[in-house]
Protein backbone atom coordinates (compact mmCIF):
# COMPACT_ATOMS: atom_id res chain seq x y z
CA UNK A 1 0.00 0.00 0.00
CA UNK A 2 1.33 3.51 -0.51
CA UNK A 3 2.25 5.31 2.02
CA UNK A 4 2.85 2.66 4.52
CA UNK A 5 4.94 4.01 7.16
CA UNK A 6 7.79 1.62 6.72
CA UNK A 7 8.01 3.22 3.57
CA UNK A 8 8.55 6.70 4.96
CA UNK A 9 10.47 5.44 7.77
CA UNK A 10 13.36 3.98 5.55
CA UNK A 11 16.65 3.07 7.20
CA UNK A 12 18.67 6.07 5.99
CA UNK A 13 15.83 8.15 7.28
CA UNK A 14 16.61 7.04 10.72
CA UNK A 15 19.91 6.34 10.59
CA UNK A 16 20.22 10.60 9.77
CA UNK A 17 17.43 11.23 12.08
CA UNK A 18 19.65 9.61 15.05
CA UNK A 19 22.68 10.35 14.06
CA UNK A 20 22.35 13.90 12.57
CA UNK A 21 25.19 14.84 10.56
CA UNK A 22 27.03 18.52 10.66
CA UNK A 23 24.47 18.73 13.73
CA UNK A 24 25.45 21.83 16.36
CA UNK A 25 26.09 25.55 16.33
CA UNK A 26 28.89 27.01 14.04
CA UNK A 27 31.21 29.52 14.89
CA UNK A 28 31.61 32.01 12.52
CA UNK A 29 28.82 31.76 10.58
CA UNK A 30 28.12 34.21 8.08
CA UNK A 31 24.30 33.20 7.60
CA UNK A 32 21.87 32.07 9.84
CA UNK A 33 18.22 31.33 10.18
CA UNK A 34 15.37 29.94 12.12
CA UNK A 35 13.01 28.10 10.70
CA UNK A 36 9.72 27.13 13.13
CA UNK A 37 6.31 25.06 12.65
CA UNK A 38 4.11 26.40 14.79
CA UNK A 39 1.42 23.75 14.09
CA UNK A 40 3.80 21.30 16.04
CA UNK A 41 7.11 23.28 17.77
CA UNK A 42 9.16 22.02 16.21
CA UNK A 43 12.21 24.85 15.58
CA UNK A 44 15.46 24.49 13.83
CA UNK A 45 18.31 26.97 13.04
CA UNK A 46 20.67 26.92 9.75
CA UNK A 47 23.96 28.15 10.00
CA UNK A 48 26.20 28.33 7.10
CA UNK A 49 29.67 30.23 6.34
CA UNK A 50 29.75 31.61 2.72
CA UNK A 51 33.21 31.71 0.54
CA UNK A 52 32.00 34.40 -2.04
CA UNK A 53 29.62 32.66 -3.82
CA UNK A 54 30.26 29.03 -2.34
CA UNK A 55 28.36 27.41 0.84
CA UNK A 56 31.70 26.70 2.81
CA UNK A 57 30.01 24.84 5.97
CA UNK A 58 26.87 24.13 6.74
CA UNK A 59 25.60 23.05 10.30
CA UNK A 60 22.27 23.10 12.12
CA UNK A 61 20.56 22.80 15.25
CA UNK A 62 17.03 20.91 15.40
CA UNK A 63 14.15 20.23 17.35
CA UNK A 64 12.24 18.24 15.78
CA UNK A 65 10.51 14.78 14.28
CA UNK A 66 12.87 11.86 12.32
CA UNK A 67 11.75 13.67 8.90
CA UNK A 68 12.66 17.06 9.63
CA UNK A 69 15.66 16.18 11.04
CA UNK A 70 17.13 13.57 8.74
CA UNK A 71 15.89 16.50 5.69
CA UNK A 72 18.04 19.09 7.73
CA UNK A 73 21.14 16.09 7.63
CA UNK A 74 20.87 15.50 4.22
CA UNK A 75 20.82 18.84 2.95
CA UNK A 76 23.61 20.12 4.96
CA UNK A 77 25.85 17.14 3.32
CA UNK A 78 24.50 17.96 0.06
CA UNK A 79 24.75 21.48 -0.16
CA UNK A 80 28.26 22.13 1.43
CA UNK A 81 30.92 22.68 -1.22
CA UNK A 82 27.79 24.48 -3.47
CA UNK A 83 26.95 27.61 -5.00
CA UNK A 84 24.24 29.80 -3.76
CA UNK A 85 22.55 28.78 -7.08
CA UNK A 86 23.37 25.36 -6.98
CA UNK A 87 21.61 24.89 -3.21
CA UNK A 88 18.71 27.30 -4.42
CA UNK A 89 17.91 24.62 -7.66
CA UNK A 90 18.36 21.40 -5.27
CA UNK A 91 15.81 22.73 -3.07
CA UNK A 92 13.53 23.40 -5.66
CA UNK A 93 14.22 19.77 -7.25
CA UNK A 94 13.69 18.30 -3.46
CA UNK A 95 10.53 20.35 -3.04
CA UNK A 96 8.81 19.26 -6.50
CA UNK A 97 9.97 15.52 -4.85
CA UNK A 98 8.43 15.75 -1.50
CA UNK A 99 4.92 17.44 -2.98
CA UNK A 100 4.80 14.81 -5.79
CA UNK A 101 5.80 16.80 -9.01
CA UNK A 102 8.93 14.56 -9.92
CA UNK A 103 9.78 10.87 -9.90
CA UNK A 104 13.71 12.59 -8.15
CA UNK A 105 15.31 10.36 -10.28
CA UNK A 106 18.01 11.86 -12.50
CA UNK A 107 17.77 14.87 -10.43
CA UNK A 108 21.20 14.40 -8.60
CA UNK A 109 18.90 14.04 -5.36
CA UNK A 110 20.74 11.51 -4.30
CA UNK A 111 20.37 10.37 -0.52
CA UNK A 112 17.17 12.82 -0.78
CA UNK A 113 15.01 10.32 -3.08
CA UNK A 114 14.59 8.62 0.02
CA UNK A 115 12.16 11.27 1.63
CA UNK A 116 10.39 10.99 -1.94
CA UNK A 117 7.78 8.72 0.92
CA UNK A 118 6.98 12.36 2.60
CA UNK A 119 4.32 13.07 -0.54
CA UNK A 120 2.24 9.91 0.40
CA UNK A 121 1.61 11.72 3.84
CA UNK A 122 0.78 15.05 3.23
CA UNK A 123 0.42 16.82 6.86
CA UNK A 124 4.42 15.88 6.96
CA UNK A 125 5.44 17.93 3.94
CA UNK A 126 6.49 20.49 6.10
CA UNK A 127 8.38 18.78 8.23
CA UNK A 128 10.67 17.37 5.53
CA UNK A 129 10.86 21.20 3.97
CA UNK A 130 11.50 23.37 7.11
CA UNK A 131 15.32 23.46 7.03
CA UNK A 132 15.22 24.11 3.64
CA UNK A 133 13.03 26.89 3.91
CA UNK A 134 15.14 28.12 6.67
CA UNK A 135 18.54 27.82 4.62
CA UNK A 136 16.63 29.61 1.50
CA UNK A 137 15.95 32.45 4.48
CA UNK A 138 19.62 32.47 5.78
CA UNK A 139 20.88 32.97 1.98
CA UNK A 140 18.71 35.48 1.80
CA UNK A 141 20.21 37.14 4.65
CA UNK A 142 16.99 38.13 5.97
CA UNK A 143 18.19 36.44 9.33
CA UNK A 144 14.59 36.40 10.19
CA UNK A 145 12.27 33.48 11.44
CA UNK A 146 10.23 31.49 8.97
CA UNK A 147 7.62 29.42 9.64
CA UNK A 148 5.71 27.06 7.88
CA UNK A 149 2.04 28.77 8.44
CA UNK B 1 -42.00 18.24 34.53
CA UNK B 2 -41.92 14.60 34.58
CA UNK B 3 -41.96 13.40 38.44
CA UNK B 4 -41.01 9.51 36.85
CA UNK B 5 -38.10 8.12 38.89
CA UNK B 6 -35.82 6.66 35.81
CA UNK B 7 -34.54 3.12 36.22
CA UNK B 8 -30.67 3.38 35.65
CA UNK B 9 -29.50 1.53 32.46
CA UNK B 10 -26.94 -0.11 32.46
CA UNK B 11 -23.85 1.19 30.51
CA UNK B 12 -23.78 -0.26 26.81
CA UNK B 13 -20.66 1.12 25.06
CA UNK B 14 -22.15 -1.30 21.90
CA UNK B 15 -25.45 0.54 21.75
CA UNK B 16 -23.52 3.99 22.14
CA UNK B 17 -21.74 3.21 19.38
CA UNK B 18 -24.26 2.37 17.30
CA UNK B 19 -25.43 6.15 17.51
CA UNK B 20 -22.65 7.78 16.32
CA UNK B 21 -22.16 6.77 12.42
CA UNK B 22 -18.36 8.02 12.14
CA UNK B 23 -17.36 5.51 14.42
CA UNK B 24 -18.00 2.30 11.91
CA UNK B 25 -15.71 4.03 9.28
CA UNK B 26 -12.34 2.57 8.21
CA UNK B 27 -9.36 4.79 7.39
CA UNK B 28 -6.63 3.43 5.03
CA UNK B 29 -8.46 0.08 5.41
CA UNK B 30 -8.28 0.17 9.38
CA UNK B 31 -10.90 0.25 11.96
CA UNK B 32 -10.95 3.85 13.22
CA UNK B 33 -10.08 4.23 16.46
CA UNK B 34 -10.85 7.94 17.33
CA UNK B 35 -8.75 8.70 20.18
CA UNK B 36 -8.54 12.70 19.46
CA UNK B 37 -11.58 13.93 21.92
CA UNK B 38 -9.85 16.25 23.45
CA UNK B 39 -9.68 18.14 20.45
CA UNK B 40 -13.48 17.40 19.33
CA UNK B 41 -15.41 14.49 20.26
CA UNK B 42 -17.80 12.88 17.63
CA UNK B 43 -21.45 13.59 17.15
CA UNK B 44 -24.35 11.33 17.89
CA UNK B 45 -26.98 10.65 15.14
CA UNK B 46 -29.71 12.40 17.23
CA UNK B 47 -27.51 15.57 16.82
CA UNK B 48 -26.69 15.16 13.43
CA UNK B 49 -30.53 14.76 12.93
CA UNK B 50 -31.62 17.33 14.86
CA UNK B 51 -29.76 19.87 12.77
CA UNK B 52 -31.29 18.32 10.01
CA UNK B 53 -34.50 18.85 11.50
CA UNK B 54 -33.77 22.44 12.04
CA UNK B 55 -33.36 23.11 8.56
CA UNK B 56 -36.10 21.21 7.66
CA UNK B 57 -38.68 22.31 9.88
CA UNK B 58 -38.16 24.88 12.00
CA UNK B 59 -35.94 27.07 10.05
CA UNK B 60 -36.07 31.23 10.42
CA UNK B 61 -34.16 33.76 12.05
CA UNK B 62 -35.19 34.32 15.51
CA UNK B 63 -37.01 36.93 18.06
CA UNK B 64 -37.80 38.96 15.03
CA UNK B 65 -40.34 37.99 12.98
CA UNK B 66 -43.48 37.53 13.73
CA UNK B 67 -44.55 34.74 11.66
CA UNK B 68 -44.90 30.84 12.66
CA UNK B 69 -41.31 30.01 11.38
CA UNK B 70 -39.73 32.76 13.35
CA UNK B 71 -41.53 31.72 16.47
CA UNK B 72 -40.79 28.48 15.93
CA UNK B 73 -37.19 28.74 15.26
CA UNK B 74 -37.34 31.15 18.50
CA UNK B 75 -38.98 28.55 20.94
CA UNK B 76 -36.73 25.84 19.48
CA UNK B 77 -33.68 27.92 20.65
CA UNK B 78 -34.58 29.37 24.03
CA UNK B 79 -35.78 25.53 24.95
CA UNK B 80 -32.51 24.15 23.75
CA UNK B 81 -30.84 27.48 26.10
CA UNK B 82 -33.45 25.92 28.99
CA UNK B 83 -31.57 22.27 28.93
CA UNK B 84 -28.10 23.58 29.11
CA UNK B 85 -29.08 25.95 31.79
CA UNK B 86 -30.63 22.93 33.53
CA UNK B 87 -28.04 20.70 32.53
CA UNK B 88 -24.97 23.29 34.57
CA UNK B 89 -27.66 24.48 36.90
CA UNK B 90 -27.19 27.89 36.51
CA UNK B 91 -30.34 29.75 38.43
CA UNK B 92 -31.60 31.27 35.61
CA UNK B 93 -31.86 31.24 31.58
CA UNK B 94 -30.13 34.78 31.74
CA UNK B 95 -27.37 33.54 32.91
CA UNK B 96 -26.44 31.35 29.87
CA UNK B 97 -25.10 33.15 27.05
CA UNK B 98 -24.79 31.58 23.33
CA UNK B 99 -21.07 32.42 22.26
CA UNK B 100 -18.93 30.69 19.05
CA UNK B 101 -16.89 28.61 21.86
CA UNK B 102 -15.20 28.34 25.20
CA UNK B 103 -12.68 30.87 23.23
CA UNK B 104 -14.85 33.88 22.76
CA UNK B 105 -16.46 33.28 26.10
CA UNK B 106 -13.34 33.90 27.31
CA UNK B 107 -12.31 36.82 24.82
CA UNK B 108 -16.38 38.19 25.60
CA UNK B 109 -15.32 38.57 29.91
CA UNK B 110 -11.75 39.31 29.09
CA UNK B 111 -12.86 42.03 26.95
CA UNK B 112 -16.50 43.57 28.62
CA UNK B 113 -15.65 42.97 32.33
CA UNK B 114 -11.52 43.33 31.84
CA UNK B 115 -11.95 46.96 30.64
CA UNK B 116 -14.49 47.80 33.05
CA UNK B 117 -12.77 46.67 35.87
CA UNK B 118 -9.01 46.60 35.68
CA UNK B 119 -6.59 49.15 35.65
CA UNK B 120 -2.90 49.66 35.73
CA UNK B 121 -1.70 47.26 38.33
CA UNK B 122 -4.02 44.70 38.87
CA UNK B 123 -3.86 41.65 38.84
CA UNK B 124 -5.04 38.39 37.21
CA UNK B 125 -3.94 34.95 38.20
CA UNK B 126 -3.78 32.26 35.44
CA UNK B 127 -2.06 28.61 35.73
CA UNK B 128 0.99 27.24 34.25
CA UNK B 129 -1.37 24.67 32.18
CA UNK B 130 -3.94 26.71 30.84
CA UNK B 131 -4.99 26.24 27.17
CA UNK B 132 -3.64 29.41 24.85
CA UNK B 133 -7.45 30.22 24.80
CA UNK B 134 -7.44 31.32 28.83
CA UNK B 135 -4.10 32.90 28.30
CA UNK B 136 -3.80 35.49 25.41
CA UNK B 137 -7.23 36.72 25.57
CA UNK B 138 -6.21 38.01 29.28
CA UNK B 139 -2.56 39.15 27.45
CA UNK B 140 -4.34 41.51 25.66
CA UNK B 141 -6.42 42.83 28.21
CA UNK B 142 -3.06 43.36 30.47
CA UNK B 143 -1.87 45.45 27.86
CA UNK B 144 -4.93 47.38 27.36
CA UNK B 145 -5.36 48.10 31.21
CA UNK B 146 -1.54 48.17 32.39
CA UNK B 147 -2.97 44.71 34.88
CA UNK B 148 -0.38 42.47 35.20
CA UNK B 149 -0.26 38.47 34.77
CA UNK B 150 0.81 35.82 37.14
CA UNK B 151 1.12 32.06 37.01
CA UNK B 152 0.08 29.22 39.34
CA UNK B 153 3.06 26.97 38.44
CA UNK B 154 1.98 23.31 38.71
CA UNK B 155 3.91 20.30 40.15
CA UNK B 156 6.07 17.51 38.45
CA UNK B 157 2.59 15.08 38.57
CA UNK B 158 0.71 17.78 36.66
CA UNK B 159 -0.82 19.51 39.93
CA UNK B 160 -1.19 22.66 40.85
CA UNK B 161 0.82 24.30 43.70
CA UNK B 162 -1.86 25.31 45.81
CA UNK B 163 0.31 27.12 48.23
CA UNK B 164 2.19 29.15 45.60
CA UNK B 165 -1.18 30.09 44.50
CA UNK B 166 -2.22 30.90 48.35
CA UNK B 167 0.60 33.34 48.35
CA UNK B 168 -0.21 34.75 44.49
CA UNK B 169 -3.76 35.91 46.13
CA UNK B 170 -3.82 39.42 47.20
CA UNK B 171 -5.99 42.63 47.40
CA UNK B 172 -4.23 43.32 44.15
CA UNK B 173 -6.04 39.84 42.74
CA UNK B 174 -9.32 41.28 40.53
CA UNK B 175 -9.73 37.79 38.55
CA UNK B 176 -8.66 34.11 38.62
CA UNK B 177 -8.93 32.20 35.33
CA UNK B 178 -8.46 28.73 35.59
CA UNK B 179 -9.26 25.83 33.01
CA UNK B 180 -11.07 22.80 35.04
CA UNK B 181 -8.93 20.02 33.62
CA UNK B 182 -6.28 20.08 32.15
CA UNK B 183 -6.09 19.60 28.42
CA UNK B 184 -2.63 18.46 28.17
CA UNK B 185 -2.15 16.83 31.24
CA UNK B 186 -5.62 15.61 32.62
CA UNK B 187 -5.22 17.08 36.03
CA UNK B 188 -8.94 17.82 37.50
CA UNK B 189 -7.82 21.02 39.75
CA UNK B 190 -9.20 21.01 42.98
CA UNK B 191 -12.36 24.05 41.92
CA UNK B 192 -14.31 24.36 44.80
CA UNK B 193 -10.70 25.50 47.02
CA UNK B 194 -9.73 27.45 44.44
CA UNK B 195 -12.80 29.34 44.08
CA UNK B 196 -13.14 30.13 47.85
CA UNK B 197 -9.79 31.11 48.42
CA UNK B 198 -10.60 33.64 45.46
CA UNK B 199 -13.74 35.19 46.28
CA UNK B 200 -12.20 35.36 50.18
CA UNK B 201 -9.45 37.38 48.41
CA UNK B 202 -11.94 39.37 46.57
CA UNK B 203 -11.57 38.10 43.72
CA UNK B 204 -13.78 36.88 40.71
CA UNK B 205 -12.68 33.40 39.11
CA UNK B 206 -13.66 32.65 35.36
CA UNK B 207 -13.40 28.46 35.01
CA UNK B 208 -12.02 26.78 31.11
CA UNK B 209 -14.87 24.31 31.20
CA UNK B 210 -13.84 22.49 27.65
CA UNK B 211 -12.07 19.68 28.81
CA UNK B 212 -14.60 18.35 31.96
CA UNK B 213 -18.23 19.38 30.37
CA UNK B 214 -17.72 15.91 28.76
CA UNK B 215 -16.68 13.80 32.05
CA UNK B 216 -18.25 15.09 34.99
CA UNK B 217 -21.38 17.01 36.00
CA UNK B 218 -21.25 20.67 36.75
CA UNK B 219 -23.45 22.74 39.23
CA UNK B 220 -23.12 26.10 39.00
CA UNK B 221 -25.02 27.25 41.55
CA UNK B 222 -22.66 24.90 43.95
CA UNK B 223 -19.55 25.84 42.24
CA UNK B 224 -20.10 29.15 42.72
CA UNK B 225 -17.47 30.28 39.82
CA UNK B 226 -18.30 33.77 38.55
CA UNK B 227 -17.48 32.35 34.97
CA UNK B 228 -17.85 29.21 33.16
CA UNK B 229 -17.04 28.33 29.07
CA UNK B 230 -17.69 25.54 27.08
CA UNK B 231 -17.41 24.49 23.66
CA UNK B 232 -20.68 22.22 22.24
CA UNK B 233 -18.46 20.29 19.95
CA UNK B 234 -16.53 18.58 22.52
CA UNK B 235 -20.00 17.56 24.36
CA UNK B 236 -20.91 15.35 20.92
CA UNK B 237 -22.30 18.91 19.63
CA UNK B 238 -21.92 21.05 16.77
CA UNK B 239 -19.05 22.99 16.69
CA UNK B 240 -19.55 26.59 16.50
CA UNK B 241 -21.61 26.79 19.43
CA UNK B 242 -20.40 27.24 22.70
CA UNK B 243 -22.14 28.66 26.37
CA UNK B 244 -20.42 31.47 28.72
CA UNK B 245 -22.50 31.26 31.68
CA UNK B 246 -22.02 34.11 34.14
CA UNK B 247 -23.93 35.28 37.36
CA UNK B 248 -26.91 37.50 36.30
CA UNK B 249 -25.97 40.40 38.56
CA UNK B 250 -22.08 40.51 36.94
CA UNK B 251 -23.22 40.17 33.42
CA UNK B 252 -25.78 43.03 34.40
CA UNK B 253 -23.04 44.95 34.76
CA UNK B 254 -20.86 44.44 32.51
CA UNK B 255 -20.97 46.52 28.94
CA UNK B 256 -21.81 45.18 25.64
CA UNK B 257 -19.03 42.74 23.84
CA UNK B 258 -20.52 43.20 20.50
CA UNK B 259 -22.96 46.07 19.28
CA UNK B 260 -25.47 45.03 16.14
CA UNK B 261 -28.96 43.72 15.80
CA UNK B 262 -30.96 41.57 18.71
CA UNK B 263 -28.54 43.23 21.64
CA UNK B 264 -30.28 46.51 21.54
CA UNK B 265 -33.65 48.07 22.95
CA UNK B 266 -33.63 51.19 21.60
CA UNK B 267 -30.93 52.66 19.21
CA UNK B 268 -31.28 56.32 18.19
CA UNK B 269 -28.12 58.67 16.77
CA UNK B 270 -28.23 60.28 20.10
CA UNK B 271 -27.30 56.35 21.83
CA UNK B 272 -28.61 53.16 22.46
CA UNK B 273 -29.91 51.03 25.25
CA UNK B 274 -29.33 47.46 25.63
CA UNK B 275 -31.24 44.34 25.68
CA UNK B 276 -31.67 42.42 28.66
CA UNK B 277 -29.98 39.20 29.72
CA UNK B 278 -28.76 37.06 27.79
CA UNK B 279 -29.70 39.00 24.63
CA UNK B 280 -27.07 41.69 25.36
CA UNK B 281 -24.48 39.99 24.88
CA UNK B 282 -25.56 38.03 21.19
CA UNK B 283 -24.97 40.47 19.04
CA UNK B 284 -26.46 39.99 15.06
CA UNK B 285 -27.96 36.46 14.31
CA UNK B 286 -26.96 33.78 16.68
CA UNK B 287 -25.66 30.33 15.31
CA UNK B 288 -29.19 29.54 15.05
CA UNK B 289 -29.48 25.46 14.46
CA UNK B 290 -26.37 24.68 16.25
CA UNK B 291 -27.88 25.98 19.38
CA UNK B 292 -30.74 23.85 18.94
CA UNK B 293 -28.75 20.92 18.23
CA UNK B 294 -26.59 21.69 21.41
CA UNK B 295 -29.67 21.15 23.14
CA UNK B 296 -30.00 17.48 21.62
CA UNK B 297 -26.46 17.05 22.90
CA UNK B 298 -27.15 17.77 26.03
CA UNK B 299 -29.93 15.90 26.17
CA UNK B 300 -28.31 12.52 24.97
CA UNK B 301 -25.18 12.77 27.59
CA UNK B 302 -27.80 13.68 30.12
CA UNK B 303 -30.05 10.55 29.33
CA UNK B 304 -26.65 8.46 29.99
CA UNK B 305 -25.81 10.44 32.79
CA UNK B 306 -22.19 10.67 34.16
CA UNK B 307 -22.49 8.22 37.13
CA UNK B 308 -22.13 5.87 34.01
CA UNK B 309 -20.27 8.01 32.01
CA UNK B 310 -17.53 8.32 34.40
CA UNK B 311 -16.75 5.09 35.37
CA UNK B 312 -16.56 3.63 32.10
CA UNK B 313 -13.71 6.55 31.30
CA UNK B 314 -12.37 6.04 34.39
CA UNK B 315 -11.65 2.36 33.62
CA UNK B 316 -10.66 2.99 30.37
CA UNK B 317 -8.16 5.57 31.76
CA UNK B 318 -6.64 3.24 34.06
CA UNK B 319 -6.27 0.48 31.52
CA UNK B 320 -4.71 2.40 29.44
CA UNK B 321 -2.67 3.74 31.77
CA UNK B 322 -1.50 0.39 32.60
CA UNK B 323 -0.81 -0.80 29.49
CA UNK B 324 1.00 2.33 28.17
CA UNK B 325 3.04 1.47 31.75
CA UNK B 326 4.19 -1.72 30.61
CA UNK B 327 5.82 -0.16 27.55
CA UNK B 328 9.28 0.61 28.68
CA UNK B 329 10.17 3.16 26.45
CA UNK B 330 7.22 5.68 27.32
CA UNK B 331 7.02 8.25 29.78
CA UNK B 332 3.49 9.47 30.92
CA UNK B 333 3.23 13.15 31.31
CA UNK B 334 0.89 14.11 33.84
CA UNK B 335 0.25 11.65 36.70
CA UNK B 336 -1.95 13.98 39.17
CA UNK B 337 -4.26 11.28 41.76
CA UNK B 338 -7.48 13.24 40.15
CA UNK B 339 -7.92 12.80 36.10
CA UNK B 340 -10.15 13.15 33.89
CA UNK B 341 -9.75 11.01 30.44
CA UNK B 342 -6.37 11.79 28.93
CA UNK B 343 -3.54 10.25 28.59
CA UNK B 344 -0.47 12.49 27.28
CA UNK B 345 2.82 10.50 26.87
CA UNK B 346 6.61 10.26 25.20
CA UNK B 347 8.13 7.27 23.86
CA UNK B 348 12.44 7.95 24.32
CA UNK B 349 14.43 8.45 20.65
CA UNK B 350 10.63 8.93 19.36
CA UNK B 351 9.13 12.22 17.94
CA UNK B 352 5.29 12.61 18.72
CA UNK B 353 4.76 13.29 15.06
CA UNK B 354 6.36 10.26 14.04
CA UNK B 355 4.56 8.45 16.31
CA UNK B 356 1.72 10.23 14.98
CA UNK B 357 2.01 8.86 11.75
CA UNK B 358 2.67 5.68 12.26
CA UNK B 359 -0.14 5.23 14.36
CA UNK B 360 -2.86 6.78 11.74
CA UNK B 361 -1.92 4.84 9.31
CA UNK B 362 -2.99 1.92 11.91
CA UNK B 363 -6.52 3.99 12.02
CA UNK B 364 -5.52 5.36 15.50
CA UNK B 365 -6.62 8.64 15.68
CA UNK B 366 -4.14 10.71 18.52
CA UNK B 367 -3.13 14.54 18.93
CA UNK B 368 0.52 15.36 18.49
CA UNK B 369 2.02 18.88 19.10
CA UNK B 370 2.20 20.95 22.40
CA UNK B 371 -1.95 21.00 22.36
CA UNK B 372 -2.31 24.69 22.33
CA UNK B 373 -0.10 24.60 26.01
CA UNK B 374 2.98 25.41 25.06
CA UNK B 375 3.38 26.49 28.70
CA UNK B 376 2.69 23.19 29.71
CA UNK B 377 5.58 21.99 27.33
CA UNK B 378 7.86 24.39 28.62
CA UNK B 379 7.18 23.22 32.24
CA UNK B 380 8.54 19.29 30.87
CA UNK B 381 11.21 20.69 28.50
CA UNK B 382 9.21 18.78 25.26
CA UNK B 383 8.42 20.62 22.37
CA UNK B 384 5.34 18.00 22.03
CA UNK B 385 3.43 15.30 23.27
CA UNK B 386 1.24 12.58 22.18
CA UNK B 387 -2.11 12.62 23.45
CA UNK B 388 -5.11 9.79 23.76
CA UNK B 389 -8.57 11.15 25.23
CA UNK B 390 -10.99 8.93 25.71
CA UNK B 391 -14.98 9.23 25.37
CA UNK B 392 -17.46 7.48 26.10
CA UNK B 393 -17.84 5.35 23.71
CA UNK B 394 -14.01 4.32 23.01
CA UNK B 395 -13.17 0.78 24.30
CA UNK B 396 -11.21 -1.45 25.69
CA UNK B 397 -10.28 -2.83 22.29
CA UNK B 398 -9.27 -0.01 21.62
CA UNK B 399 -7.10 0.79 24.12
CA UNK B 400 -5.25 -2.43 23.23
CA UNK B 401 -5.54 -1.19 19.43
CA UNK B 402 -3.42 1.88 20.47
CA UNK B 403 -0.88 -0.18 22.63
CA UNK B 404 -0.36 -2.59 19.92
CA UNK B 405 0.21 -0.09 17.17
CA UNK B 406 2.87 1.88 20.05
CA UNK B 407 4.64 -1.82 19.53
CA UNK B 408 4.98 -0.94 15.50
CA UNK B 409 6.27 2.68 16.52
CA UNK B 410 8.77 0.85 18.71
CA UNK B 411 9.51 -1.64 15.94
CA UNK B 412 10.42 0.43 13.27
CA UNK B 413 12.62 2.57 15.37
CA UNK B 414 14.72 0.04 16.82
Amino acid sequence: MAGDPSDLYQDLILDHSKNPRNAGPLDGATHQARGNNPLCGDRITVYLTLDGDQIADVKFEARGCAISVASASMMSEMIKGKTVEEATALFEKFHALVTGGTSGEGDGLEELESLAGVRDFPTRIKCATLSWHAMQQALRGAGEEVRTE
Amino acid sequence: MSTKIETPVPFDVDAIRADFPILSQEVYGKKLVYLDNGASAQKPRQVIDNISETYETRYANVHRGVHYMSQTATDAMEAAREKVRAFINAGSEREVIYVRGATEGINLVAASWGRANLSAGDEIILSEMEHHSNIVPWQLIAQQTGAVIKVIPITDAGELEMEVFKGLLSDKTKMVAITHVSNALGTVVPLADIISMSHAAGALVLVDGCQAVPHLAIDMQALDADFYVFSGHKLYGPSGIGVLYGKEALLDAMPPYQGGGEMIDTVTFEGSTWADLPFKFEAGTPNIADAIGLGAAVDYVSAIGFEAIGAHENALLAYATEKLRAINSIRIIGEAPEKAAILSFLMDGVHPHDIGTILDREGVAVRTGHHCAQPVMDRYDVAATVRASFAMYNTFEEVDALAASLSKVQEIFS
